[in-house]
């Protein structure tokens, strides 16, 4: 199939690609774009490794095709910390080992700060269900929602 | 861990009774977390290569089919498809044990099926092609004429007299004349009289279980990157518990030296034993080799599904017998595993674990290997002790309840101690199921009131932990950093805890060494990272390997004041002058040594491989409280506390986060995960959607117990960790969900739609 041109701006970039018009924007990231921060765990939108934002939006890229992100911005897991200085959610999810394998923490990332974004102060539920699309097998979850509950107290005292 | 290579635990002792720690059991941050936060870390499908080709396989649709005619040449004839390969592109002569059971020809027939598919999802063929969407494209275009079968998918169907053969003589001289040819193992074991046994009890419960297959789940499908050349040389990226295995099997199946192989491993995205075996990389190096180009795989996940091993299904029969007092006379267990279209269902591990929690006088154990028209099953955490310990436990419960006995004084009552003839042969040393049993006792947990509809469910686990061959290297810098060699994939944070043992030893700090995980190329063989090893075996070798390095550094130290060398220890990072030569010298730190290592004598390294066979088994206690939503018949479980035995905690957060991951999956196994085969014998739920494993809004916090009765077989103690705390959830949440509900669910998993039909059940009989 003919390849499609599109422009789009990720991370703050402006980026454009051509791409078959059935490709994912997951595709896109990772194949064309070298972009292999977000994962494919599923491509089926139930893992929520592959999470995106678009136009500040979470999103399952494996969902979206390449095509649609003509004009909008999409943020991953590259565009998190500040240079060389980590999102605050970065470096609580160090320390506290909420990771094992660390094949769903991009994803997880890019969720939980979308999350904070919009609530500063989420109580465990609600980081449970904002959570609750993306899957991890290996920590049973206590970790993480600790270092995203620790995380949000201490942005809020910061700021 | 593979069937053959268990064997009980040794003697002799490599504890170092009096070691001070400095650096073991403190809780640094993980070497590769920055990795692992930013997205730079690369897994098994990030790799890329210059003119690389995606690959794509296709799967039989049927459950067992006669493969009459594979036509691949309009496959081939399309732009962009540069290789097509079936089972004829692989080796005619793998290496094969007597019995049809070889477990290489058992993989390459997985790999890629040979007369006939065995499994909805079997390989049949596979392509490479310029981009992943030809390659889709092109399976479409491969025709396959099947001849479809009668199939069984059930283990207890296989083994009735009129079931479909899923392979003639497939059989081991293991298994009693008269049985069905899909039954091609069998096992026996035990001591005592239980006849006799269950004449003193009081009381005998006799109980049937079954529990489904559940898969690994690991969140990162199987990928590879290939490039094999005709000239017999190849280079391979791949997610895996172990590369050298990977390196073994490919090479066998591929006719090649197995040197000229060099493997990678990526970081892995979880493997729960899943990743122990192989399934795409022989095909990758065959369409490589035939495209003479570098070639990538990866799965997506129905594939992961329907093609790669869940663990074994079973049906089991379980017969206790127990005095008023609590005291267990007699236990008896029947073992059916069903592991797919091959043999190494793990049914010797289930009969062997199932009462080994107990110090018994009379205890028989049968298990069964049975084949059916299911995807080879693989390694999952603790391969088979699971299901026995849901059924088993399961029975203790029920005894505990109807003579009014506290399940865990019951349990501490026969409990396995020091010096306990285990139920499956060896006598064990010093071990520490009291110790958890105790902990769990004292938790707040165990004595915290209940609301209405909830009840509360113990239950313990065993696994025997493992150690096998091991290969570590050590270099230090000039500046005084050390690298460290080790061949086991860091899975969940073995590098820290690697990283932890060597500063012990050498006593620099933490951040001054890098760990880095070794390709084949790069290292002697490594054993699989499995059986919860690596911290036992890879921690061990890092061990001696770093007292090697000291040993030199000592040496120098020696050369340079004139003295013997044995006059000269090593403390704190320094060598210090003792014995008759105290306080001749100042200390000479480590990296005063390394910074003239060059003129001194040359690099200074250490080295360490060997098949340490110390490994201590461990056990563990779980306390659950479960809500029963009688309307619904849901199944919430609302507070969990792990206690289990690590021996030593190297990095006592990494250890929790094992507790915390094998109870979250054990819940999943408990309550929603299984496979579910339709009539056609096809996998009717393969992804996420359908096959539900635990979301974050799913479970509470989950409190965590380290217990540390040190191994003997480990200078610092260590046992391993990383299964057995999936071995009690099963039984833990039944025995809550019966306590909650007053129904006893001895099905896995506890769905809704069962509990519904207990609840039913109790209506009509009240
Ligand atoms: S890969 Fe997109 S949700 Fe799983
Ligand atoms: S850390 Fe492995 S899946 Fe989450």
């Amino acid at each position: 199939m003919k390849k499609i041109h599109v422009t789009t701006k990720i991370n703050g970039d402006t980026v454009e690609f051509l791409c078959d018009p059935r490709e994912t924007l997951l595709d896109v990231l990772r194949d064309r774009l070298g972009l292999t921060g977000a994962k494919e765990g599923c491509g089926t939108g139930d893992c929520g490794a592959c999470s995106v934002t678009v136009d500040g939006r979470l999103t399952c890229s494996c969902l979206m095709l390449g095509v649609e992100a003509e004009g909008h911005e999409i943020g991953t897991v590259e565009g998190i910390a500040d240079g060389e200085e980590l999102h605050p959610l970065q470096k609580k999810f160090i320390e506290y080992a909420a990771l094992q394998c660390g094949i769903c923490t991009p994803g997880i990332l890019v969720a939980a700060k979308n999350l904070l974004e919009r609530n500063p102060d989420p109580t465990e539920e609600e980081v449970r269900y904002w959570l609750a699309g993306n899957l991890c097998r290996c920590t049973g979850y206590d970790k993480i929602i600790r270092a995203v509950l620790d995380t949000a107290a201490e942005m809020r005292e910061a700021s | 861990m593979a069937l053959d290579e268990y064997k009980p635990q040794k003697g002799g002792s490599e504890l170092e009774t009096d070691h001070q720690f400095k650096y073991v059991g403190t809780r640094p941050d993980r070497p590769d977390g920055f990795d692992k936060v930013t997205g730079r870390a690369r897994f098994g499908a990030d790799m890329y290569a210059p003119g690389m080709l995606h690959a794509a396989i296709l799967r039989s649709p049927h459950a067992h089919a006669r493969i009459v005619r594979i036509d691949t040449s309009k496959a081939e004839a399309m732009e962009g498809v540069k290789a097509v390969v079936t089972r004829a592109d692989f080796s005619k002569n793998v290496p094969f044990a007597p019995g049809m059971a070889g477990e290489f020809w058992n993989i390459l027939e997985n790999v890629m099926a040979g007369e006939k598919v065995l499994y909805d999802g079997h390989a049949v063929a596979a392509v490479a092609a310029t981009t992943p969407l030809i390659a889709r494209d092109a399976l479409k275009a491969i025709e396959v004429e099947y001849e479809i079968l009668p199939h069984v998918t059930d283990v207890d169907e296989a083994m009735k007299p009129d079931a479909p053969v899923i392979r003639e003589g497939a059989a081991d001289k293991s298994v009693p004349e008269g049985m069905h040819p899909n039954v091609v193992r069998y096992h026996e074991s035990g001591h005592g009289d239980v006849e006799a046994g269950f004449a003193e009890a009081d009381l005998v419960i006799e109980d049937h279980f079954t529990t489904e297959a559940t898969h690994q789940g690991y969140i990162e499908p199987h990928a590879c990157l290939a490039t094999l050349g005709s000239d017999g040389k190849g280079e391979l990226w791949c997610c895996t518990q172990g590369h050298w295995y990977v390196q073994k099997v490919c090479a066998a199946l591929l006719d090649l030296e197995t040197a000229n192989l060099r493997v990678t491993a990526s970081e892995i995205g979880g493997g729960f034993g899943g990743k122990t075996t192989v399934f795409i990389e022989p095909v990758a190096l065959a369409l490589s080799r035939k495209a003479n180009r570098p070639v990538k795989l990866v799965m997506s996940r129905s594939e992961v599904f329907r093609a790669t091993g869940p663990t074994a299904s079973a049906s089991m029969d379980i017969k206790i017998g127990m005095k008023k007092d609590g005291t267990i006379t007699a236990a008896k267990g029947e073992f059916r595993l069903q592991g797919g279209a091959f043999p190494g269902a793990p049914m010797e591990f289930t009969a062997m674990c199932a009462f080994a929690c107990y110090n018994l006088k009379n205890v028989h154990q049968v298990g069964y290997d049975v084949m059916t028209n299911r995807p080879k099953q693989a390694a999952y955490r603790a391969p088979g002790s699971p299901m026995a310990a849901f059924a088993v436990e399961s029975v203790i419960d029920e005894l505990c309840n109807r003579l009014g006995l506290d399940p865990i004084e019951v349990r501490l009552k026969n409990a396995a101690r020091e010096g306990t003839k285990a139920s499956y042969g060896p006598t064990f040393p010093r071990i520490g199921l009291v110790e958890t049993l105790e902990a769990a006792k004292a938790h707040p947990h165990y004595s915290a009131p209940l609301k209405p509809g909830q009840g509360r469910g113990i239950s313990c686990g065993f696994w025997f932990n493992h150690g096998g061959e091991t290969s570590v290297s050590l270099a230090l810098s000039e500046d005084g950093s050390a690298q460290v060699m080790v061949g086991t994939p860091d899975i969940g944070g073995s590098r820290a805890s690697m990283a932890l043992m060597a500063a012990e030893v050498l006593g620099i700090p933490f951040e001054k060494i890098r760990v880095t995980i070794a390709d084949t190329g790069s290292l002697g063989y490594n054993e699989i990272s499995h059986g919860s090893r690596v911290t036992y075996a890879s921690g061990l070798a890092t061990i001696k390997a770093a007292q090697d390095a000291v040993r030199k550094l000592r040496q120098r130290a020696a050369d340079k004041w004139g003295i013997d060398v044995e006059a000269v220890d090593w403390v704190d990072g320094c060598a210090v002058p003792s014995g008759p030569n105290a306080g001749d010298f100042d200390p000479l730190p480590l990296a005063e040594i390394t910074k003239n290592m060059g003129a001194t004598g040359g690099p200074i390294s250490g080295h360490y491989e060997a098949t340490p066979e110390g490994a201590g088994v461990s056990f563990a206690t779980h306390i659950v409280d479960a809500e029963v939503d009688r309307e619904t018949g849901s199944t919430r479980v609302v507070r969990y506390t792990v206690v289990q035995d690590a021996g030593k905690a190297i990095h006592p957060t990494y250890v929790e986060g094992q507790f915390q991951g094998g109870a979250a999956q054990g819940i999943g196994w408990a309550l929603n995960e299984e496979y579910i085969y339709g009539p056609d014998g096809r996998l009717q739920n393969p992804g996420f959607l359908d096959y539900r494993i635990p979301v974050a809004s799913d479970l509470p916090m989950i409190d965590t117990v380290i217990v540390e009765v040190p191994n003997p077989g480990h200078p610092y103690g260590v046992r391993g960790v990383g299964e057995t705390s999936i071995c009690p959830p099963l039984a833990a949440i039944a025995n809550a969900v019966s306590n909650a509900a007053g129904v006893r669910l001895r099905d896995l998993p506890m769905r809704p739609s069962r509990i519904l039909e207990e609840l039913e059940k109790q209506q009509g009989d009240a």
